[in-house]
Parts: C-alpha cells; sequence; structure tokens
C-alpha cells in the first residue's frame, strides 16, 4: 500500500481507535455540532471555559478515521489552553491543512504555535478531498467558542 | 475470469478510459451507479457530429441544419423504442432524471395537487424523487406516505394497499441506487391505478441494465439519464403518456416551446417541443442516441443476465471470503436485484475504505449516495458503494476482494 502511511500514520490510527476526551458536557457548556454533508461525518465538541481558558472539553459524533483522529488530537492539544492560544492554534492547522484565511491569503505558520503530535496530520494536505474531514471538528470548535 | 452472457474481455476494449493505467495499474471501475464510462462508438459519433453536421435544429432551413435535426430526432426515436413508448414524441429530453422529476412534479404536480392531496414515495428514493415532492408539500401543502421496506431491503408491500388509499400520485424507483433493489414496476403501476393514482417510475437505476418496457409497465411517467447507460453527461429523459403530456402546462419557457407569442400571451408548441424550451444539449443526445444502438447491439437480456451472474459472484466472493466481516446491504436473491452493493466492512469508515481501495485504482463510492432518509433509516451515516456494469467481469470482483484484504491490513486486523 506504498503512499498511504502518509495519512494513515499510526497515530492518527491510534486517536481512531481511541478518541480522547470522548463525550458531552451539560448545557449550558457551549456546544456546536459540525457536518460535513459530502460524507455525511458528524463531530460534536463541548466546551468548559474558565477565566479565558479552556478548562475542558469533550468531542461526540462519528465518522471517518481523520476526522475523528483530528478532532480527538485538537482535544488533547486544546484541553487547559488560554483561549487565544486556542485561535493561534486553529489558525495554524489551518495553514498547515492550506486553507486560506479570510481575506483569501495563504497563512503563514507561526513558529511560536506548535502543533506536535498534530504534525502527524500533514499527510492530509495531499489529498484534497480529506481535508474537509480534517478541518471539521477545528470549525466545530471556532463556533462552540462564540458561544463563550 | 469465469464467463458471462457479455463478452466482457472484448466489452472492455471498446471503452477507451478503461484501459487507461495509473502507476502501472488497470483502472478498476465500480462506480457505474455514479455515471458510466462511455465506448469509443459513443466518442466517436459525438466527435463525427461536432467535426461535420453540427447545426441548430428545428431553425434553419439549410441543409446542415436539416441533418443535425435528423440526427437529433432520430435519437429520439432510437429511444422511444428502446423503451417501448408508444409514440416518439412521448419522449422528452430534459438535462438528467432530476430535471424530468422536478418536471412533473412541478407541471403535472401544479396543475393537479392541491392541498391535502396525498404522495406516495418510498424508503428508498434518491433525492431526486423527494425534494421536488417536498417542495410541493412547503408549497402546496400535499400530504407524503411512505412504503417502508423489509428487512432485506425489498419494498414492504404488505400496507400497500392502505397507503395509496386515496392517492394522487406514486412515484417510486425501480431499482434502488443504494441497495440494488430491484422493484416489481407493472405489479406497483398497477396497484396505483387501482387506486386512481398516477404511477411515475424512476428508471435512472434500472434502464441501464434491464429490458425497458413502459407500455407493459404501465408507467404513466418514467425518468432515466443518458450517463448512466454508456451516454454522455447533460442530457436525460422523461417519458410520459401521450394525454398527460397534452394536458399538462409547460415547464420552462422560451424558444423552441411555443407556437406563438404575442405581446399579451403565448401559446404552446406541440410535443415534444412544448417541454424543450431553448437550445437543447443536441451533441449528447446525438450521443445518447448512439449509447442506445450500442446497448441494442449488446442485448439488454444479455446485459442484464451479464449482472445477473456478476451480481451473484460478488455475493458468493465477498461472503466466503470475509464472512461476518462484511455487511452487503439489499437483497441476496440476484432475481430481486441488479449489481450494485453498499457495503459495511470490519468497521472501516467509508472514506477510509474508499481511500485505501483508490491505492489499488478500485474506484468505490462512499458517501450518503443521496438517499439520506434510507441511510437514517439503516442507522448509518454513510455507506461504501461498488457497482458493476457490463462491462465489469469476475476479476473486478476479486480485485475488489483483494483491495478489502489491503484496507484490513492497514486498519490493523
Ligand atoms: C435512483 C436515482 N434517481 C435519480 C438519480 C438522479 O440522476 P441525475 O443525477 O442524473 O439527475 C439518480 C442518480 O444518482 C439515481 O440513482
Amino acid at each position: 500500500m506504498a503512499g498511504l502511511e502518509d495519512l494513515y500514520r499510526e497515530i492518527i490510527l491510534d486517536h481512531h481507535r481511541n478518541p480522547r476526551n470522548r463525550g458531552e458536557l451539560p448545557p449550558p457548556a457551549p456546544h456546536a455540532v459540525g457536518h460535513n454533508p459530502l460524507c455525511g461525518d458528524e463531530i460534536e465538541v463541548y466546551l468548559q471555559v474558565e477565566d479565558g481558558r479552556v478548562t475542558d472539553i469533550k468531542v461526540g459524533g462519528q465518522g471517518c478515521s481523520i476526522s475523528q483522529s483530528s478532532a480527538s488530537m485538537m482535544s488533547q492539544a486544546i484541553k487547559g489552553k488560554p483561549v487565544a492560544d486556542v485561535q493561534a492554534l486553529v489558525r495554524r492547522f489551518k495553514g498547515m491543512m492550506s486553507i486560506p484565511d479570510a481575506d483569501g491569503n495563504e497563512i503563514e505558520p507561526d513558529p511560536e504555535v506548535k502543533l506536535g503530535d498534530l504534525e502527524a496530520l500533514q499527510g492530509v494536505v495531499k489529498y484534497p478531498v480529506r481535508i474537509k474531514c480534517a478541518i471539521l471538528g477545528w470549525n466545530t470548535l471556532l463556533e462552540a467558542l462564540e458561544q463563550v | 475470469m469465469s464467463s458471462t452472457a457479455l463478452d466482457t474481455a472484448a466489452l472492455k476494449q471498446q471503452f477507451p478510459l478503461l484501459q487507461r493505467e495509473i502507476n502501472g495499474t488497470r483502472l478498476v471501475y465500480l462506480d457505474s451507479a455514479n455515471t458510466s464510462q462511455k465506448p469509443a462508438v459513443v466518442i466517436d459519433t459525438m466527435t463525427n457530429f461536432l467535426r461535420n453536421s453540427y447545426a441548430p435544429i428545428n431553425r434553419s432551413a439549410y441543409q446542415l441544419a436539416a441533418e443535425a435535426t435528423d440526427a437529433y430526432e432520430g435519437a429520439r426515436t432510437k429511444v422511444q423504442q428502446f423503451i417501448n413508448a408508444r409514440r416518439a414524441h412521448e419522449v422528452v429530453f430534459t438535462k438528467n432524471a432530476t430535471e424530468a422529476l422536478n418536471l412533473v412534479a412541478h407541471s403535472w404536480g401544479r396543475a393537479n395537487l392541491q392541498a391535502g392531496d396525498v404522495v406516495v414515495l418510498t424508503h428508498m428514493e434518491h433525492h431526486a424523487n423527494i425534494v421536488p415532492w417536498h417542495m410541493l408539500v412547503a408549497e402546496r401543502g400535499i400530504v407524503l406516505r411512505w412504503v417502508p421496506l423489509t428487512a432485506d431491503g425489498q419494498l414492504d408491500l404488505t400496507t400497500l394497499a392502505q397507503l395509496l388509499d386515496g392517492a394522487k400520485v406514486f412515484s417510486f424507483t425501480a431499482m434502488s441506487n443504494v441497495l440494488g433493489t430491484i422493484t416489481p414496476v407493472q405489479q406497483l403501476c398497477a396497484a396505483a391505478h387501482a387506486a386512481g393514482a398516477l404511477a411515475i417510475v424512476d428508471g435512472c437505476q434500472y434502464v441501464p441494465h434491464n429490458v425497458t418496457d413502459v407500455q407493459a409497465w404501465g408507467a404513466d411517467f418514467m425518468a432515466f439519464s443518458s450517463h448512466k447507460m454508456c451516454g454522455p453527461s447533460g442530457v436525460g429523459v422523461l417519458y410520459g403518456r401521450e394525454a398527460l403530456l397534452e394536458a399538462m402546462p409547460p415547464f420552462l419557457g422560451g424558444g423552441n416551446m411555443i407556437a406563438d407569442v404575442r405581446l399579451d400571451g403565448f401559446t404552446t408548441a406541440e410535443l415534444p417541443a412544448k417541454f424543450e424550451a431553448g437550445t437543447p444539449p443536441i451533441t449528447e443526445v446525438v450521443g445518447l442516441g448512439a449509447a442506445v444502438d450500442f446497448l441494442i447491439g449488446l442485448g439488454m437480456a444479455n446485459v442484464r443476465q451479464h449482472e445477473i451472474e456478476v451480481a451473484g459472484y460478488a455475493l458468493r466472493t465477498l461472503t466466503s471470503r470475509f464472512g461476518d466481516d462484511i455487511t452487503l446491504h439489499g437483497p441476496t436473491d440476484t432475481s430481486v436485484r441488479g449489481a450494485t452493493f453498499s457495503l459495511a466492512f470490519r468497521g472501516i469508515h467509508p472514506h477510509d475504505l474508499s481511500q485505501v481501495l483508490d491505492q489499488t485504482n478500485v474506484c468505490v463510492r462512499a458517501g450518503h449516495h443521496c438517499a439520506k432518509p434510507l441511510m437514517r433509516l439503516m442507522g448509518v451515516a454513510a455507506t461504501a458503494r461498488a457497482s458493476f456494469y457490463l462491462y465489469n467481469d469476475t476479476d473486478d470482483v476479486d480485485a475488489l476482494a483483494d483491495a478489502l484484504d489491503g484496507a484490513s491490513a492497514i486498519f490493523g486486523f
């Protein structure tokens, strides 16, 4: 299966098999649901934000390995972080996925923002159809943050 | 390769795209329920037409325009014979099956359906045979009733008479694009008529694979698309009984569909021009004519027989190789199914499955297949779908099975 190792890295499969921070938070926790109408993937994000910091996050939904592992890694990466850092990480991740900013410009990688395990998702860029899968959880996170 | 009713080795040679190799491996195209590949004769007919005979139809007196009009109308006659319509003008060219179904809902529906009128659909419809009716629910207050399914994905007809009681329309698919189920069209048309309802058949998945006879069915309307039957995209067909088409108001207004236009109004052209407003997809219609000739040359009974054999081989091979690890949705009896299989495999998400299969050039579709109500009833968000056509053979089934093994390896089974 030459080629696919880039996409299905072991760490991605691990998050897919054992998704982190699965579950729900009771209302009135900020909550958003994201859909990928193309493949029916669904991600739910629940947040707990205290003093400008994401103190808890839970992820629900179902879908392919890329959407689910991306959301799982995202939850790990942002838990405990100040909201401003979370926003910066979202920006950095979107940049890695070749998604332009709101003005249509390429997002320059900010060396201050560390991706950690999320680097494993870099291979997705080579499969443009799957970028939507990888980004689903992140857009859902942004929607949930708007409710804070 | 086991032999079937068609000589697929020779047939594959007639499809230029199927000769293509990607990274040194052959293409295993299993997405014909989505759209089919085109034989050289269709491509060449369209190219020749564009090179030598292309001109407007129905509008000009010169020789070339007459030739183009003949080619266009000749295709209509071929389609008429292919589906055994009584008259050529009962064949209306549209953009695709979706437009054909919208034409019926819009023109016939708005002229004949009032608040509270009942339209009966089935749980296995494509969005193209659901949303136009939903639009009439919103606009007119019509009421939808649904024929449910049995556990093996056939229509559950035990309550059909009650569902049809008082209904104005029964609109149903002749073959499910998700489950492969072939429905008893003739029986369903008769049941509709017994209840005083119109019978509308979505023939999109059926016409490319079977002998079609709209008169034997007793269908009032029937819709299908050229691109699923070896023809080009951009053209579809609405068959309608003459009396119904005559009585209906036009769909789109503009050139070609009028007899006269004055400052204070218009009168419509005769059938079928009445429903073909504007410049039609001329070259595509001619291409569809060539596709029909190609299919007639093979014999639709042979195509069906071939697909029964391939479907049977697929059912046997996949279940013997993977047992409980694979779920093949839909009927297992090949006499009531085509060679389209939605499958679930070892919990691997359809998106991942299709991605891995693509590594060995096995092309399957992952998604909801434009049948979200059915997917919800099946309790899944998506399936992977392998659909076989006249150019697929048992080697392609084996290639699919091998590719599934490859997916198991990646996902650690
Ligand atoms: C059963 C069925 N009906 C209708 C359609 C719509 O066909 P088209 O997209 O060509 O209009 C399809 C195509 O996927 C189909 O499978």
